[in-house]
């Protein structure tokens, strides 16, 4: 790998590690289901771009993009499905705040 | 690598301007804006394929599902609004410094070892791929696409009365 090459890399691991840490924050600090989804949202951006940065990297572009296809297909139905878990949540209690769903089961 | 870190310091600040703004609609509309610029990021990483799934889907099709989510639940009202507005912000205030913080101590201490790659053929065409070398996890993608639908059709299903 050539020195230019791979302080590109180098930088493209410390962004990647920083979209991390505001995903992480997100789920973490907000009171809000929507926001939490949003979150997660974030990682899976920071998942994305590390698997493209590792087959750039590595001369895998194609096997890295049929994996990040995958991953774009699971994203969806993880977030349609979220999505209604959140809806039923609010139909159910009126509202999205994760503290005030005291009526949940277990 | 210029406009490389142009577009990777666009995709950060989209991505804190969408996890602190107040409004949900706003935050949608933030992480519309990241998945356009990790668009663009991914082509340039010779991906184009991934780049336009990146772009047309979680740009596009995420903002509706979230936007649809969002329009459903309650409205609140200005009071609380501003009271949520104070609260939200003692609770998100942290995030930018710690993100500096972190950028910093990552770009003086992260040292990552040199390595030499594999010199092998590779597949290049994305649909062989695809098609050809993955099998197992196809069919895992398809019955993932199948509970997502059921998924829906459960969670939007008017109960009998």
């Amino acid at each position: 790998m050539n020195p230019d090459t791979f302080e590109l890399f180098r930088y493209f691991i410390i962004f990647i590690i920083l979209l991390f840490i505001s995903g992480v924050y997100c789920v973490l600090v907000s009171f809000n289901l929507v926001r939490a989804l949003i979150g997660v949202e974030i990682l899976i951006k920071a998942v994305t771009l590390l698997i493209i940065l590792a087959g750039y990297i590595c001369d895998r572009v194609a096997l890295a993009q049929a994996i990040v296809l995958t991953l774009i297909v699971i994203e969806i139905v993880i977030m349609v499905v979220a999505g209604g878990v959140v809806l039923w949540a609010f139909k159910y209690n009126k509202t999205i705040d994760p503290r005030r769903l005291s009526n949940l089961r277990g | 690598m210029a406009i490389d870190l142009i577009l990777l310091s666009a995709l950060l600040l989209s991505a804190i301007w969408t996890v602190m703004t107040i409004r949900l609609v706003h935050s949608v509309v933030g992480l519309a804006l990241t998945s356009a610029i990790l668009a663009a990021i991914i082509y340039r990483l010779d991906s184009p394929l991934a780049a336009v799934f990146e772009l047309s889907v979680c740009s596009g099709l995420i903002s509706v599902i979230f936007i649809t989510t969002v329009s459903f639940t309650q409205r609140i009202s200005k009071e609380r609004f501003i009271v949520r507005r104070k609260e939200r912000l003692l609770r998100f205030l942290y995030l930018p410094f710690i993100v500096i913080i972190a950028g910093l101590l990552l770009v003086r201490y992260l040292r990552i070892p040199q390595f030499s790659l594999p010199l092998s053929a590779q597949v290049t065409d994305v649909r062989l791929v695809l098609w050809n070398m993955r099998h197992l996890d196809l069919l895992g993608q398809a019955i993932i696409i199948i509970a997502g639908v059921f998924g829906v059709v459960v969670f939007f299903k008017e109960p009998n009365k």
